[in-house]
């Protein structure tokens, strides 16, 4: 599982990083990125989904891996 | 401050003749959203010359998204003719469009950052602490007039560099800008020359004698290569004070609010603190304070309502946020809804910009009344009042105090 993050539909409401600070950090002007590019660990995948879920601009999304 | 003059009749049906400073919206708007998301979704009225109300999510969504068809050159529904020209209007950047609109954010986006705003956290801790010291002895409290109208006040004038003590006037230029939007326009223009006034002064004072706060901080900005006009700096500051005060106040007395009239999940709270930010999401979501609005700039059709160029519509996020297409158990207050995509602090370009600072006096504000009174029931459910206007929270609140930790 990977977390992409639409920087188009982010309007830097932080609600991820507050949620995740260890998959997710914001810049200057509050913007988030990812900070995991690669596979998710395990143990935060709860976490990953939260992400997603808590998103008001629906702007972060999960990529399942395809060797599954 | 909840019952000014009302010139406007009582509205009768809402669908066609809705009115958000009618005293039934004022006292309990969630069974009108309701009830238009099924009947009439966008729904217009007749008042304030001419105004719109989408109630569904999705049409809000879409509105606040769509800056071709709408402008945010004015976002307080009120009777005046708007004078504001597009694309800067009065109180750069909640009042600007795009393109102008992102130089203006990108201005004042690092100071609300969630690192920057976090550094306050001690200092709100300990005003919330003194304002709790206050309350010793008494067993009955106001929750909005003791404490939490007290609160945003203190902490935006520390930000921008005016004096903390003149919080009495901030809340006089609030009542003048948002609560009194049927007064005459000659009533509300003097109201805003007031305003213009005292911050044309503190402007003055730093221009004199830079500090380190906001208002120096945007003096010494540029937009285009060339400094931040007086107008610009003035406009931002009054936005910033307005937009910051009675919209946090709001948060803070829903909440409590909402703990007061609620046995099992104050009791839950009293017990698991860790639940606080989880909470403070729900009280946000379901007791969202503020209804902004727009104004069609070109004719379009939303959900089948033709909506004419010229008119307002005003964009109630409250609304949105009970939208049971949206959110399951909409008119449920779940305070560990773990999955909530609330639009509390609106959505698109002009998302709240001081969500980081509202969401952490929210947080603290509960936390501190929470550990100083682990248990308060509403003294006189009757004697609650709700702010009248595009802000919506309670304005007075006696709490009775059932127990009580000392500092």
């Amino acid at each position: 599982m990977r977390i992409v993050i639409d920087a188009e539909k982010c309007q830097g409401h932080n609600r991820c990083y507050a949620i995740a600070p260890e998959l997710i950090d914001v810049d200057d002007l509050g913007m988030a990125f990812v900070l995991i590019d690669d596979e998710v660990p395990e143990a935060l995948e709860g976490k990953a989904r939260l992400v997603v879920a808590n998103c008001p601009e629906f702007a972060i999304s999960l990529e399942e891996s395809g060797n599954e | 401050m909840n019952s000014p003059e009302r010139t406007m009749p009582p509205v009768v049906d809402w669908a066609t003749d809705f009115d958000h400073t009618d005293p039934v919206w004022v006292d309990n708007p969630f069974p009108i959203w309701d009830n238009l998301r099924k009947v009439c979704p966008v729904a217009h009225s007749d008042r304030f010359n001419g105004v719109y109300l989408p109630t569904r999510h999705e049409d809000i969504a879409a509105i606040a998204y769509d800056t071709e068809h709408f402008t945010s050159k004015a976002v307080v529904v009120s009777n005046n003719e708007v004078l504001a020209q597009a694309p800067i209007g009065g109180a750069p950047p909640i009042t600007s469009d795009p393109p102008f609109h992102q130089h203006a954010r990108k201005l004042l986006l690092p100071a609300f950052g969630p690192k920057v705003i976090e550094a306050l956290r001690p200092s709100v801790v300990a005003l919330c602490d003194s304002l709790l010291d206050k309350m010793e002895g008494r067993d009955v409290v106001d929750a909005a007039i003791d404490y939490a109208q007290h609160i945003p006040p203190a902490v935006i004038a520390r930000m921008l560099g005016v004096p903390e003590e003149d919080g009495d006037l901030f809340r006089e230029f609030i009542h003048n800008a948002l609560v009194n939007v049927a007064a005459s326009a000659e009533d509300r223009q003097a109201a805003f020359e007031k305003i213009d006034k005292y911050l044309d002064h503190h402007i003055q004072l730093h221009v004199e004698t830079p500090q380190d706060d906001l208002i120096s901080y945007l003096l010494n900005q540029e937009v285009f290569g060339q400094k931040l006009s007086h107008e610009h700096v003035r406009g931002t500051m009054a936005l910033l004070m307005i937009a910051g005060i009675d919209t946090t106040w709001s948060g803070i007395g829903a909440s409590i609010f909402h703990l007061a009239g609620n046995d099992a999940d104050r009791n839950r709270l009293a017990r698991e603190p860790e639940l606080l930010p989880t909470a403070i999401e729900e009280f946000l979501r379901a007791y969202a304070p503020v209804t902004m609005a727009r104004i069609v700039k070109e004719d379009v059709t939303i959900s089948g309502t033709e909506m004419k160029a010229g008119q307002w519509c005003l964009l109630p996020f409250p609304a949105a946020n009970r939208d049971p297409e949206q959110f399951v158990d909409a008119d449920q207050v779940i305070i560990d809804r773990a999955e909530n995509r609330h639009s509390a602090f609106g959505l698109g370009i002009h998302r709240c910009l001081g969500s980081n600072l509202a969401r952490l006096e929210m947080q603290v504000a509960v936390e501190r009344w929470m550990k100083r009174f682990p248990d308060f029931i509403l003294e006189d459910p009757t004697a609650v009042e709700w702010a009248q206007g595009q802000v919506r929270g309670p304005r007075v609140l006696p709490v009775r105090i059932l127990e009580r930790t000392t500092s």
